[in-house]
């Protein structure tokens, strides 16, 4: 997966990037097999692996697919630095402080998870407990979730029919003549 | 890609075992891994093979804009709306267990009800942000 990110960062060709994208998205749902979380392998495999980089190639499609260089100007590269530096040790330094990984006293082991996996099988009948959580426990939260797709999919479908009601009067009068 | 004969036979033949999958993903959520976030994706993707192949006009003709709005809205109104039954029922919000006399079973069809709800919606957003996407020329 190191790789994968490194490579990202490394090449200029988008296409090529969103590949390794892809890879990367099929490699972390390989990874969460692994630590027993089959349903987040499944969604990101689906989603990761499959729609995002197919959303990203029709992406390319329409603009180009080869990056801008960077600039060089020493003082911009300067403050990037700084900045990334910044935010990176401050996110490393966040992480010191988080319960080592498997660590049955953790946070999360202490509140409500005993009781979902107590109890929740009996109260929804469902085996899989992960959909008793995410729809009966959390139900407000799924809901929420599907609202914020649906208004991802009503501001995609208004961006791109203002941008072709923006453009069809261009069209009718001969697309991009008058410019000259 | 219309002119390929291997890549169309076999994207033939594929599709609809995506959709039977995405089915089975949807309905079988409450018994091993998935449900409607990933029944959507994949029930999408059997739509959006389809346009890669046949052309996106050819897919809106199975598809029509106006099924994928619907779909848009429908899903989150299905969720929505086993609230407000939930609601009229005598139970809180979205509290599935009075939906039926026994909780278990009301919880049972809840828990389907809104999956499938998530399920129409993810999969109507999916194929309408890509049909948005590849149905536009690029800029000359």
């Amino acid at each position: 997966m190191a790789a994968t990110i490194f490579m990202v960062v490394r090449l200029r060709n988008l296409f090529a990037v969103v590949m390794l994208g892809g890879i990367y998205s099929l490699l972390a749902a390989a990874l969460l097999v692994v630590l027993d979380a089959v349903d987040v392998a499944f969604t990101e495999a689906a989603v990761g692996a499959g729609i995002s980089t197919v959303l990203a190639l029709g992406a390319l499609s329409l603009t180009t697919s080869q990056e801008k260089e960077p600039s060089r100007r020493p003082l911009y590269t300067l403050a990037v630095l700084f900045v990334v530096s910044v935010t990176g040790a401050a996110l490393i330094f966040g992480s010191l402080d988080m319960p080592l990984f498997g660590d049955p006293a953790a946070p999360i082991h202490g509140h409500v998870a005993d009781t979902y996996l107590a109890e929740g099988q009996a109260a929804t009948g469902v085996p899989n407990i992960v959909t008793a959580v995410l729809a009966s426990y959390r139900g407000f939260d799924t809901l929420g979730e599907v609202m914020v797709i649906f208004t991802a999919g009503i501001g995609v479908l208004l961006a791109f029919a203002s941008a072709q009601a923006g453009r069809k009067p261009d069209d009718e009068v001969g697309g991009g003549e008058d410019d000259e | 890609m219309s002119h390929h004969l291997v890549v169309r036979v076999i994207a033939k033949f594929l599709i609809p075992f995506i959709m039977l999958f995405g089915l089975y993903v949807q309905f079988h959520g409450d018994f091993g891994p998935g449900g409607g976030f990933q029944a959507g994706v994949i029930f999408a993707s059997a739509f959006i093979l389809y346009a890669l192949v046949f052309g996106v006009e050819t897919a809106r003709k199975v598809v029509p804009d106006w099924v994928v709005r619907t779909g848009i809205a429908l899903g989150g109104l299905i969720f929505g709306g086993t609230g407000i039954v939930s609601l009229l029922k005598g139970g809180n919000y979205l509290d599935y267990s009075a939906l039926k006399a026994d909780p278990v079973a009301g919880q049972h069809i809840g828990i389907l009800v809104i999956e499938l709800g998530v399920g129409i919606t993810v999969a109507s957003v999916m194929t309408a942000i890509f049909f948005a996407f590849a149905g536009r020329q690029r800029k000359g």
